[in-house]
């Protein structure tokens, strides 16, 4: 007999529907928002690309957390400091490709001629490189969740302690960044962006650029995830979720594998950030606001903790209906956030993922007790 | 003097075979695996470990009984770097000081432990339980990307076969019988290839026919592995016992062979209670 481990990447199926994605967001949604008339009942309009577009972002910030909270049992209630500094660091190399089209004509952004300040400060360097913005963009979070989670895990802090540190550090982060003097635009943050690479941001082309540019970085984040999550290094993630202590005890040290997947979902969330600024138009200190990191979180346990897909659903979802109700009634958004988050803990604690299992197994047993049950009937 | 024998007592010669003491390894050359000396341990002024002195031989297997409170489960957690001993100092070989090391280091250096709940990967197939638990490289790096090799497979099917499992090898040890739980902890145990295994009442919960096949197993794992059980099951004691030491508000009562123990009169008088 050979024994065998039962996880592989995906199976044929599944890799189908990932192929099919792919296809619908590198080709038949760019054909029918460019190609079709506005007219047209499949055309897709610009506005809905965009609204996709930065659900498709929340989506990689969904998965990021699925990693940390779902397979490795450590709920982070901070992500968004993460996300935003992605985007503020790309945000610098989108000021500064602005140039001295601003209302000023400086060469430092609108906000600094305001302050009066005469020269970009010393961490503005280098930002006007495209490759330098995108390695800021994985290594500032890189490096404050390495920090912080070290601190955090070496002295062993955990469950709902470990959850409110982190809104603790998410909101000082934002009390930082309201500061003018932080040198980051205040509360106002990054807006007006005008180029990327040299190429006008603001056309519709630019935009579906970067809206197929974000599905493929969320694909193939989803295939490396997997691939982390099948691998004994993700067996090792669930073990610490599920017994800690046993794990210790069978030679094993928990902080260098959460130490690793905590800085891994925080670069995750930088990435996320940075394709977000550009499609959104602007970047500002209320994407570090402690609700923000606690919606992310709502995200994945609605759509199904511990499946990685499952929080891509629930990012798309919740969005969607954020989307319609705060065109609609937008004051009672915040309610209606509430309510789902409790339906779901009550109703749905495996989330929509879950749900979908549930009934596929009943139509299984269904098919199976009827399968059984026409056996006799056969003549024999 | 020359330099050399400067550096050759600074590591200390070993007095009875007469070859360096190598800091950082094993060295069980005087026949001992474990020797602890003067533990106390307290918890808010409760005395957990009262001076505790004990030592364990290469290949011994040792029983410790006691009653509620008397310090065996602390007694594991000591050994194990779970719990920091106030005082006293223990000792893995003549070099390993387990009061200076981490969970992780200690299990590492050869003392694998069994809790007293059964606690396995729940949500992981027997196979992968005993994949997590294999000696190996157990670092970020190798879990991430390191195969396992023809080896290690065929370890774990030897261990599957003798902790009686094998048919089960797919099945979620969440569904496994509290007993099989036990018995997949015990092969997690050999995986890990210990010097030294701590047992925390390893047939609680069993029915007469598992304890005694686990008697039958910790038997024949005597010799080859030095053992510490913790039981409450006397029967079971009096089955694998060659030597029991009795524990007693946190120091050692009696040492002994069973039939010593249970003729001690202050052994009667606090715990067999005859």
């Amino acid at each position: 007999m050979k024994l065998t481990s039962l996880s592989g990447l995906y199976d044929s199926k599944s890799w189908m529907y990932l192929a099919l994605a792919t296809f619908v967001l590198c080709i038949v949604i760019p054909a029918s928002n460019m190609l079709l008339p506005s007219t047209s009942i499949l055309h897709i309009s610009d506005y809905s690309v965009s609204l996709s577009g930065k659900i498709l972002c929340y989506a990689i910030v969904a998965l990021a957390i699925d990693l940390v909270w779902g397979y490795t049992g450590i709920l982070s209630l901070g992500h968004g400091v993460f996300f935003a500094l992605g985007g503020y660091a790309f945000g610098m190399y989108l000021m500064r490709q602005i140039g001295t089209d601003g209302s000023y004509h400086s060469n430092l952004p609108d906000f600094m001629v305001f302050l009066d300040w005469k020269k970009f400060p010393w961490y503005w360097q280098f930002t006007d490189h495209f490759w330098y913005a995108m390695l800021l963009v994985v290594l500032v979070p890189g490096v404050l969740a390495f920090i912080f989670g070290y601190f955090a895990f070496r002295s062993r802090i955990k469950g709902v302690y470990f959850s409110i540190i982190t809104q603790a550090m998410t909101y000082a982060f934002m009390l930082l960044f309201f500061r003018n003097e932080t040198g980051f635009g205040g509360n106002n943050g990054f807006t007006d962006f005008k180029r990327l690479l040299g190429i006008n941001v603001t056309t519709p082309q630019m935009r579906m650029v970067l809206f197929v540019i974000t599905g493929l970085t969320l694909i193939s984040l989803l295939l490396v995830s997997r691939a982390i999550v099948s691998s004994k290094f993700g067996r090792v993630l669930t073990a610490i979720r599920d017994a800690e202590s046993r794990l210790m005890f069978s030679g094993y040290n928990p902080l260098h594998y959460k130490l690793a997947i905590w800085t891994f979902s925080a670069m995750v969330c930088g990435i996320a950030g940075a394709l977000y600024v550009p499609q959104v138009g602007i970047i500002n200190p209320s994407e570090m606001s402690p609700g923000n990191s606690i919606e992310i979180a709502i995200w994945a346990a609605v759509g199904g903790r511990g499946t990685l897909i499952g929080p891509l659903i629930g990012a798309g979802v919740v969005n969607g209906l954020k989307s319609y109700f705060t065109e609609a009634f937008p004051e009672y958004w915040l309610y209606f956030l509430g309510l789902i988050f409790i339906l779901s803990t009550l109703y749905l604690p495996h989330g929509v993922v879950g749900l979908i299992n549930k009934i596929k197994a009943k139509k299984l047993a269904k098919s199976a007790t009827s399968a059984s049950a026409s056996v006799p009937s056969e003549p024999a | 003097m020359t330099e050399n024998t400067g550096q050759a007592s600074a590591v200390s010669t070993g007095m009875a075979t007469g070859h360096l003491l190598q800091p950082g390894v094993l060295d069980t050359s005087h026949g001992v695996v474990l020797y602890m000396e003067e533990i106390t341990v307290s918890f808010d002024g409760f005395r957990a470990l009262n001076k505790l002195s004990l030592s364990i031989d290469v290949g011994e297997l040792r029983c410790i009984i006691g009653p509620n409170g008397a310090g065996k489960t602390t007694l594991q957690d000591v050994i194990t770097g779970k719990t920091r001993p106030d005082s006293g100092s223990v000792y893995f070989g003549q070099t390993l000081n387990c009061a200076k090391m981490t969970e992780p280091e200690i299990a590492h250096a050869g003392i694998g432990r069994k809790f007293q709940k059964p606690t396995v990967f729940e949500n992981h197939t027997v196979f992968e339980n005993l994949e997590l638990a294999i000696k190996a490289d157990k670092g970020v790096w190798n879990s991430l990307f390191g195969k396992m090799t023809g080896q290690q497979h065929d370890r774990i099917s030897e261990i599957l076969e003798t902790i009686n499992l094998k048919a089960l090898y797919h099945t979620r040890s969440g569904l496994l019988s509290h007993g099989q739980k036990q018995w997949l902890e015990i092969g997690m145990l050999l995986a890990q290839e210990p010097r030294l295994l701590l047992l925390d009442e390893p047939v609680a919960g069993m029915t007469d026919h598992e304890t005694e096949r686990t008697a039958e197993l910790l038997n024949s794992l005597a010799g080859k592995h030095s053992l510490m059980v913790v039981e409450h099951d006397m029967d079971f004691v009096n089955s694998i016992a060659r030597k029991v030491t009795v524990l007693h508000q946190g120091s050692v009562l009696a040492e002994g062979t069973m039939d010593q123990v249970q003729n001690n009169e202050q052994v009667i008088e606090v715990y067999l209670g005859r």
